[in-house]
């Protein structure tokens, strides 16, 4: 087999063994790599129902099928187990150098099993595998960790995924991070943490093979080249930041945690003023021509210092989200995620939700008292140092950080427990995931993408904002086709979820990103790795596939159709400023638009996948389980 | 005292420039061994902190101590373009030429045994490969003269407002 290895490692914890698992050729031509084969593994090796900090969860990578190829933006690499958060299946990607390092090490796959009653490192070199005490690098930030492991070993190739301090602490938006890349959201940190499971380690000596190099790389170099032309010019000069006035512009910009969708000093935290003021130098992940990450510094005031990779999510999530004009504070509050291990995107909703309730009563001063605030914060909206200090109580779980820590479903559960309030009115999340970067009260496609999305409130899963956004479909009103566009906007963001490719490429292949742009390419790209004989049809169902094998996923986890919803605010509380003003998904929107998504899917209309569908797409063994 | 890298040509990376995306070592080592491995590479990426990031291959340097320090006169050095050329029958990678370069540009391959140096693509038409794929032309085939020239002219150009050419007066 070409590309692949044929080989899915298996590492228990608790045992401290491990083993070689053999695949068909068919298994993978069924699902690729990335999400779609981290969601099986996941599904083949998880204890059914169990929690998601039980050892019977298991840690699933799934590499790239480009990765350590010079196939560009290739080098990523999917990690699944079931999400802390959502208790559904917590899928994520990564990209760099770790991808390229487990494929020379040749696994396509690596299944962690049970938990550790020591803290300990894996390291993966080649075809062995130690268990290393791991105490020593207990409490390093995520980029350190990496960085003492490689020079413990004295040897830079070694490439390392980490948790940093909150996934020690299992904070449940704590996320895994390698190469200053994170498997970013669902809350991977909190379960490597409930683990102990401080790294895995990658050293990997031996060559990538492909069945047809010289197709190979003369593609790679055309595309290359394509992607430093106008294709990716958004990327490579402003980074994904340049959305911030784009979104506010159309009043989208998630604005005190959701409560408008301009902010008034866009401006200033926009991705213009950053380049303007922050930027140091563009980096790329491993493999990828394009380079996207604006690395970003602050040179001076109480931040300085802190220095991330600055993207639009991250951005709003903890400026205009928190009503906060300081970019400054910012950098500093995306670096301390970065460095801590969390989901900056979930950290900012949580800020913002706590901000929201402070302003509202519910907290006072006094419930912020911890080391560095003696007296508490006073924490309203735009106080950029008081959120500094909260996402340090969140990462240590000191005082109230220990419950906020929990993200905003749980949190929201505790408080209006605890205080008699209605906080849950303002929790932005979607089966317990913090919401994205777009308001989806007036993008009526992407709320129902939203609503039903496998792994809760992600802009990634679901690519349904662009046809809204690009006036492809009404964006104000509901018709019914928006079913359709909703299920081919995620099968085909799956596509590129399960190669792993990034999608920042999709324009370079012939200039158009639709199905007929990229599809014959990507097949033709598969096909001189592997030798296999894919088209445009094979590359489309990898997409179907992929998606309806994480839906079964969270059938079989206890999935029901009420699960499919949106946050009170986007079904109830219009905004009031700005081209988005007056607009709600009703109730009934989403009820119609739900079952015209179904529909589309031909599931049935409690949105159970019937036996067929799954048969037809080769899954027999799913749709003997979970098929109706 | 580094050694000093002179007359001939050698491939120079600009950390300015440079991504980190590790394309010229895929490239490499796919022309040296078909196929592509970062540890068969003989242009290699550095990646210190998250910003500090550069490509360094063999610079070429006149009176290479690397062939001054091989106890086996394996090595020795092209008086025309400065490759550094070896003998596989008298290397038996020993390591020394390693510890006399000071850009650690050379490396030992595992399974032959025997020390791996660019060669600036010498036997292919259209030179280096490496500086053909990099995506940002960070990557520059060059001697230290010309670069040196061209920091002048590109600093001259930037710090002055001058018109880049002189306008045709018709």
């Amino acid at each position: 087999m070409y590309g692949y290895s044929g080989k899915i490692l298996h590492i228990d914890l608790k045992e401290r063994t491990h083993w070689a698992e053999e695949k068909p050729e068919e298994w993978y031509k069924l699902y690729i790599g990335g999400v779609a084969m981290a969601t099986r593994l996941c599904w083949e090796n998880i204890k059914v129902g169990c929690d998601p900090y039980d050892p019977g969860n298991p840690v699933c990578f799934a590499n790239g099928i480009f990765a350590g190829t010079p196939v560009p933006v290739g080098g990523k690499y999917g990690l699944a187990s079931k999400s802390p958060l959502t208790g559904f299946i917590g899928d994520s990607l990564s990209g760099s150098w770790l991808s390229i390092a487990m494929k020379r090490a040749q696994w396509d796959g690596v299944v962690i099993h049970n938990a550790s009653d020591k803290w300990v490192h894996v390291f993966i070199d080649d075809d062995r595998v130690e268990f290393l005490p791991a105490d020593h690098l207990l409490g390093l930030g995520t980029y350190e960790t990496e960085e003492t492991i490689r020079e413990e070993f004295g040897d830079d190739q070694i490439r390392s995924a980490t948790i940093g301090p909150a996934g020690e602490h299992i904070v449940r938006f704590g996320n895994v991070t390698n190469d200053g890349r994170q498997a970013g959201r669902t809350g991977h940190g909190a379960v490597w943490g409930s683990k102990k499971l401080k790294a895995v380690s990658f050293r990997g000596t031996s060559g990538v093979k492909v069945a047809d190099p010289d197709t190979l790389l003369s593609m790679s170099f055309d595309i290359t080249e394509a992607a430093q032309g106008k294709y990716t010019e958004k990327y490579r000069i402003y980074g994904t930041s340049t959305n911030m006035l784009n979104m506010n512009k159309l009043g989208l910009l998630p604005t005190r945690n959701y409560q408008e969708g301009v902010f008034e000093f866009a401006e200033l935290v926009s991705g213009e003023y950053l380049d303007e003021h922050h930027k140091v130098k563009v980096i790329a992940c491993a493999q990828c021509p394009i380079a996207c990450e604006q690395m970003s510094m602050v040179k001076k005031g109480p931040f300085a210092g802190a220095m991330t990779g600055i993207e639009y999510e991250c951005l709003q999530a903890v400026s205009s989200n928190c009503g906060i004009n300081d970019m400054t504070a910012a950098i500093r509050l995306v670096d301390l995620a970065d460095r801590a291990g969390m989901d900056a995107m979930s950290m900012g909703v949580t800020i913002s939700y706590t901000m929201e309730g402070y302003e509202r009563g519910v907290f006072k001063k006094e419930d912020f008292i911890c080391e560095k605030a003696p007296e508490g914060l006073e924490l309203n909206f735009g106080n950029g140092p008081a959120a500094v200090i909260l996402a340090e109580m969140i990462r240590d779980r000191e005082g109230i950080g220990d419950i906020l820590a929990e993200g905003t479903k749980r949190a929201a559960q505790y408080f209006d427990q605890e205080r008699k309030a209605e906080t849950w009115k303002w929790a932005m999340n979607i089966k317990g995931l913090e919401t994205p970067g777009y308001d989806a009260r007036s993008l009526k496609t992407f709320a129902v993408g939203l609503a039903v999305g496998t792994r809760g409130g992600c802009h990634n899963r679901s690519a349904a904002y662009d046809p809204d956004i690009k006036g492809e479909t009404n964006r104000f009103t509901v018709d019914k086709t928006r079913g359709e566009v909703a299920s081919r906007s995620e099968e085909y963001a799956a596509v590129y979820d399960t190669l792993p490719m990034c999608k920042f490429i999709r324009r370079c292949f012939t200039g158009k990103a639709d199905r007929a742009g990229a599809w014959p390419a990507i097949a033709k790209l598969i096909n001189a790795t592997t030798g296999w004989n894919f088209d445009y049809d094979d590359v489309d169902l990898i997409g179907v596939r992929a998606h309806t094998m994480k839906k079964a996923f969270n059938i079989r986890e206890g999935w029901v159709e009420a699960d499919d919803d949106l946050p009170y605010r986007w079904k109830h509380e219009p905004m009031t400023i700005g081209p988005s003003a007056g607009y709600v998904v009703t109730d009934e929107e989403l009820k119609y638009l739900k079952k015209i998504y179904y529909e589309a899917k031909g599931w049935t209309p409690e949105g159970l996948i019937p036996k067929k569908v799954l048969a037809d797409l080769g899954m027999d063994d799913v749709a003997e389980e979970i098929g109706v | 005292m580094v050694a000093s890298t002179s007359k001939f040509k050698y491939i120079v990376c600009d950390p300015e420039l440079c991504i980190g995306c590790q394309l010229c070592e895929y490239i490499c080592s796919y022309t040296k061994t078909g196929e592509f491995n970062s540890y068969r590479s003989r242009i290699r990426t550095v990646r210190v902190d998250e910003v500090l990031i550069t490509a360094v291959a063999c610079r070429t340097c006149e009176n290479a101590p690397c062939v001054i320090a091989c106890t086996r006169d394996a090595l020795s050095q092209d008086p025309e373009s400065g490759i550094i050329r070896i003998d596989p029958q008298k290397c038996d990678g020993c390591a020394w030429c390693i510890e006399a370069c000071d850009f650690g540009a050379i490396s030992i391959n595992h399974e032959t045994k025997l020390a791996e140096f660019c060669n600036q693509c010498e036997d292919i038409e259209d030179g280096p490969q490496c500086v053909k794929i990099c995506p940002k032309d960070a990557l520059e085939y060059t001697t230290p003269d010309q670069r040196a020239q061209r920091t002048r002219r590109s600093l001259i150009k930037e710090s002055l407002d001058f018109p880049s050419k002189a306008k045709d007066p018709r």
